[in-house]
């Protein structure tokens, strides 16, 4: 056998110019070269340039990641594997992460956004979880919506339309056809989104405990296998080309883009699933792996790495789609629905039989070795031959150098409302806004009570709930407002982590972990830095304080062009659990004649808020301060109250504030309310804060719940503020002047806006 | 093998590009109708159309056309 | 008695069919490439993308062995319950009326409608009365059902349509708002709207949907005693 010091390379040796065309720089192209030992050949200059890119290694990133909290007794499985996992009783745990594909939906809506949701299911079930859910987390540019928007219809608002129906699409095509229900998500439409969307894909799943399974390739002599569908050049070069480098303007639109777009097949990957959980439950695996970015060397790679091993891998043995693949591209080709998985020779014959059974493709395609080296073989001639150490943990990583810019980096939003507008208007143009309107006609796309776990469906409660075996339930949320994390890096990101336990809280649910996928511009920048050093120290200090360790997470940066950067938006995901699914809450109120109160340290101010967006305010520098401790204690009084069975509803307060709060619980339960507020200011009724809550209960449980342990040990403030009843929603100030009185149909017309783009 | 729609029954995905093309600027389209494209090397061009009747096409609701391209070996 | 789920690669729904089914009868699954029905007393076959929906919702799922014994036992006056997929599956296998189409809103469509049942008296919704109002969730796209005029008037002469949707719900555009159908001799029915997803009252928004199977075991009774 030929060694890498003899190796004749393929056509000429690629050149320093080459490696810079690739996306590396010159130091470490010389990085390469030096642990090569020589000049890197094609095959291992493009294996290099994708395991040394951005996306697949956080070269900026994973400094700053290393101090978060990822440990607590309930975690299973930290960060570092495909998924994460926690403890939820009974034998099983939940395994969940969230990842993004913002560049390659720019690209093709449908297909990023479909590919997105294929690739976090493989991380679940890669770890031998069976997917149970999926949640979505989407940002477009702005888009008016309601009276007004066809006044500002023009190309802008066309292309919003076209990603915002793509992305939808392909979102409901992969889950719905895989037989997993999409039971919640997010959407913004934000200027600084328009030219850089994010489509962020969130997943649960389940598993006997035993049945975990990890990726270190082990076991010199055992075998390498590929099965799933055959390899064709989809995605080739997606993961350096698109997502370590920030797209041009104007290009996001273009052809010659397209062929680095991955296809997926949600029917293939269905197979997969089945055909992998099966084959773990007969123990027939050792290590299991997806294969996602970058394809066989990052798969490869890391399972290798994992193991302290080294793999051969012979690419004439990989199953092709399409003739004439050069070396590289087999390697790094995104096809999807491919898993890699390490065998023991006796038991390849029943892996064989069992991929028969669901019609994949399985391959023999290489073999685990005591080298530590990844080396790529056609028909036993050597072609590459890397270290794993240099391709995996010796990947250089740098620092990033924060700097808090002196002016806003944020250009203010088109004013669409006149700030005179008295309370009524106000509120009907908040309901019909597009951050805020009801999200129904995108929902209704989804499927959401496949597998027969859902015990709450969009809209009806403030997180999604699916039953367990036992008689519990899993929640869970998925949160974050990009604009204010824009105004304030720190506390902006305090506030998703708070928001996303908020809604756990609010539909009876203790966190039991958190994953998040931190989308920020461009981290050479230092205003970038600067956000994104203060979001990952708030991510570590809120889930700290709430005890929500993260169990894995993603990045995504550079998201930005030539209008200048997104958001910072670090997208939290978090999976809860409560011990009583029939005691899971609800949003909407329940009858007439319970009581309405307000609970929690609520401090409304209009700072950064949806509202100071209508009127085009410019982005606040900085946003108030709140005590997270106040806050969490009135999360867990909520908790409290909901799974004590004593609340017809509760609802966390958002964007829009109280008053579209209380709109929103007349709407989800079909029923009116009279509230009369002390404080009858505009920042009463639409300032946002974190740490307010909507609660309502019959009359006859009120003094119980006042009772609460978790309300008076922590003397969480609880106010009553009214009533439900039929018909209108009507809010009064102290001197009971009428300050708003609309009819149920009016708000359910306003709170309609989006439907008509889905006509 | 081109399979379309029978006419006489909605074709609602017709229906939607005959209304986004004026929007773009084309005039004048009229009978839109949206289909499927099979292609296939055959031996024996007589399978064609019981493969139509059987699996390819549903003639309940679909009318097709066989073409054949090329006859060479 | 026992009910069999015929699974395909691809299909969604079988395992919510038949721990449905299960609450009324002992219930197993059959996989596709089995012909043997293995002394089932029902069939059901489930809803979900079998075979990826590829070429057409059902075209190919109808060819399987497991179908070629589920239209034998049609024949020969076994109950069939198609489900969504299913529906589309039992049409394509022309063991119902008719055909399955694009939804006429042209999209997945997945939410809670109202359905009236049009003739209690059938081995399938026996537990019903006629005139009865159902909650039961749907979720397709491909849902909306044809057939000629000819077909249609049958159908009505026949009292084939056991459910329709309640117009203003009718999404998918299917004709008369027929929502399920069954055959001549009333032993195979198809239907969109998923009653497997309405039996349980945590997760099922009604419990509607398991009348359809304690009337199947009605039927069951009936025919064994």
């Amino acid at each position: 056998m030929p060694d890498s010091a003899t190796l004749h390379p393929h056509g000429s040796v690629p050149s320093l110019k080459d490696a810079l065309a690739l996306g590396l720089s010159a130091a470490e192209y010389e990085l390469i070269c030096d642990k090569q030992g020589r000049a890197p050949n094609r095959v291992e200059l493009a294996v290099y340039s994708l395991m040394w890119s951005e996306h697949c290694a956080y070269k900026h990133s994973r400094r700053l990641l290393r101090g978060l909290p990822t440990e607590g007794p309930q975690v299973v499985l930290g960060p570092g594997e495909n998924a994460g996992a926690v403890d939820v009783g009974g034998g099983l745990v939940c395994a969940f992460k969230v990842e993004s594909h913002n560049h390659p939906s720019a690209v093709e809506p449908f297909q990023g956004a479909a590919t997105g949701v294929g690739g976090i299911l493989r991380d679940i079930f890669a770890i031998g979880a069976r997917p149970i859910a999926v949640l979505d987390s989407l940002r477009f540019g702005d888009l008016a919506c309601g009276q007004g928007a066809a006044a500002t219809a023009g190309e802008g608002q066309a292309r919003v339309r076209y990603l915002l129906d793509g992305a939808v699409s392909g979102i409901a095509h992969y889950g719905n056809s895989i037989g997993v229900p999409t039971i919640g998500g997010e959407v913004y439409f934000e200027g600084p989104y328009e030219h850089n969307c994010l489509v962020n894909a969130m997943a649960l799943g389940l598993a006997p405990r035993e049945r975990l399974v990890r990726s270190a390739a082990a076991g010199p002599g055992n075998l390498l296998v590929l099965f799933g569908a055959s390899t064709g050049r989809d995605g080739i070069g997606g993961a350096s080309v698109l997502a370590s480098a920030e797209l041009q303007h104007g290009d996001s639109g273009a052809p010659s883009m397209r062929p680095s777009v991955q296809v997926g097949d949600p029917f293939e990957e269905k197979l997969l699933m089945e055909c992998s959980l099966e084959m773990l439950d007969a123990g027939l695996l050792l290590s299991l792996q997806d294969l996602g970015a970058a394809g066989l060397s990052s798969s490869a790679s890391e399972m290798a790495s994992k193991g302290a091993v080294g793999l051969d891998i012979d690419i004439a043995r990989v199953p092709l789609r399409e003739a004439d693949m050069e070396p590289f591209e087999i390697m790094v080709s995104e096809s999807q629905e491919r898993m890699l998985c390490v065998v023991e020779p006796a038991k390849l014959d029943a892996v064989r039989e069992r991929c028969a059974r669901w019609e994949l493709a399985c391959a023999v395609i290489g073999t685990v070795t005591d080298s530590r080296r990844l080396r790529v073989l056609r028909d036993g001639e050597l072609l590459a031959d890397m270290p794993v150490g240099a391709l995996v943990e010796e990947c250089p990583l740098y620092d990033v150098h924060p700097r808090k810019p002196t002016a806003s980096v944020y250009a203010a939003p088109r004013p669409v409302l006149d700030r005179r507008a008295d309370a009524r208007e106000t509120l009907l143009a908040l309901l019909q806004s597009a951050n805020i309107a009801s999200r129904r006609a995108l929902f209704e796309q989804y499927d959401s009570i496949v597998q027969s776990r859902t015990v709450r469906r969009p809209e009806q409660a403030d997180a999604a709930v699916l039953a367990l075996p036992d008689g519990s339930a899993l929640a869970a949320s998925i949160d974050c407002n990009g604009r204010r994390v824009a105004a304030d890096p720190y506390r902006g990101t305090l506030e998703a982590v708070l928001e996303c336990a908020s809604n756990l809280a609010c539909a009876g649910a203790q966190p039991l972990g958190t994953t998040n996928n931190l989308n920020f511009g461009n981290p050479e920048k230092e205003h970038i830095a600067w956000q994104l050093t203060e979001s990952v120290r708030a991510l570590g200090d809120a889930c700290r304080a709430l005890d929500a360790p993260i169990v894995g997470g993603n990045v995504s940066l550079y998201n930005e062009g030539q209008s200048g950067p997104i958001y910072p938006t670090p997208v939290i995901g978090m999976v809860g659990r409560m011990p009583d699914a029939r005691r899971a809450g609800r949003l909407g109120f329940q009858r007439a004649g319970d009581r309405v109160a307000l609970l929690g340290p609520f401090s409304p101010s209009l700072s950064a808020s949806e509202l100071s967006k209508l009127h085009g305010a410019e982005l606040p520098d900085g946003l108030p301060a709140f005590d997270l401790h106040a806050v969490a204690a009135a999360q867990a009084a909520v908790r409290a109250g909901v799974q004590s069975g004593l609340l017809s509803s509760a609802h966390d307060i958002a964007e829009g504030g109280l008053a579209v709060g209380l709109a929103e619980c007349c709407l989800a339960g079909g029923l009116g309310a009279h509230v009369t507020l002390a404080d009858a200011s505009t920042e009463q009724l639409f300032g946002e804060a974190p740490g307010g809550f909507i609660l309502s209960c019959p009359e006859e449980s009120l003094g119980e719940l006042a009772e609460l342990e978790q309300l008076r040990s922590q003397a969480v403030a609880l106010r009553l503020i009214g009533s439900v009843k039929d018909g209108s929603l009507a809010i009064s100030d102290a001197a009971h002047r009428s300050l708003l009185e609309i009819e149920l149909h009016e708000l359910a017309a306003a709170h309609s806006a989006l439907r008509e783009l889905f006509a | 093998m081109l399979i379309r729609p029978k006419a006489g029954i909605l074709d609602p995905q017709g229906a939607a590009v005959e209304r986004a093309l004026p929007a773009l600027g084309f005039d004048g389209a009229r009978n839109v109708h949206v289909g499927r494209l099979i292609e296939l090397d055959v031996l024996d061009p007589a399978q064609l159309q019981p493969m139509c009747e059987r699996l390819l096409a549903n003639p309940l609701v679909e009318d097709y056309e066989v073409q054949l391209l090329d006859a060479s070996p | 008695m026992k009910f069999a789920v015929i699974q395909f690669p691809g299909s969604c729904d079988d395992r919510d069919a038949l721990h449905a089914a299960a609450r009324v009868a002992d219930a197993e699954l059959i996989w596709h490439a089995e012909r043997d029905l293995r002394g089932a007393d029902a069939v059901i076959v489930p809803g979900g993308f079998s075979y990826g929906d590829y070429l057409r919702a059902g075209a190919i799922a109808r060819f399987s062995p497991a179908m070629e014994s589920v239209i034998a036992f049609a024949n020969d006056g076994g109950l069939v319950l198609g489900i969504c997929n299913g529906f589309q599956v039992l049409c394509e296998a022309r063991l119902l009326p008719g055909a399955l189409l694009p939804n006429a809103n042209m999209r997945f469509t997945s939410r809670q409608v109202t359905v009236e049942v049009a003739r209690a008296e059938s081995p399938f919704t026996n537990a019903f009365t006629d005139g009865q109002r159902l909650s039961i969730p749907v979720k397709h796209s491909w849902g909306r059902y044809y057939a000629d005029e000819r077909t249609l008037a049958r159908l009505q002469q026949d009292r084939q349509v056991l459910l329709r949707y309640l117009p203003e719900e009718n999404f998918n555009g299917s004709l008369h708002d027929i929502a399920g159908v069954c055959n001549e001799r009333a032993n195979v029915f198809g239907l969109m709207p998923h009653p497997e997803h309405a039996v349980d009252a945590l997760t099922g928004g009604s419990l509607d949907g398991l009348g359809i199977f304690t009337s199947m075991r009605t039927a069951l009774e009936g025919a064994l005693a």
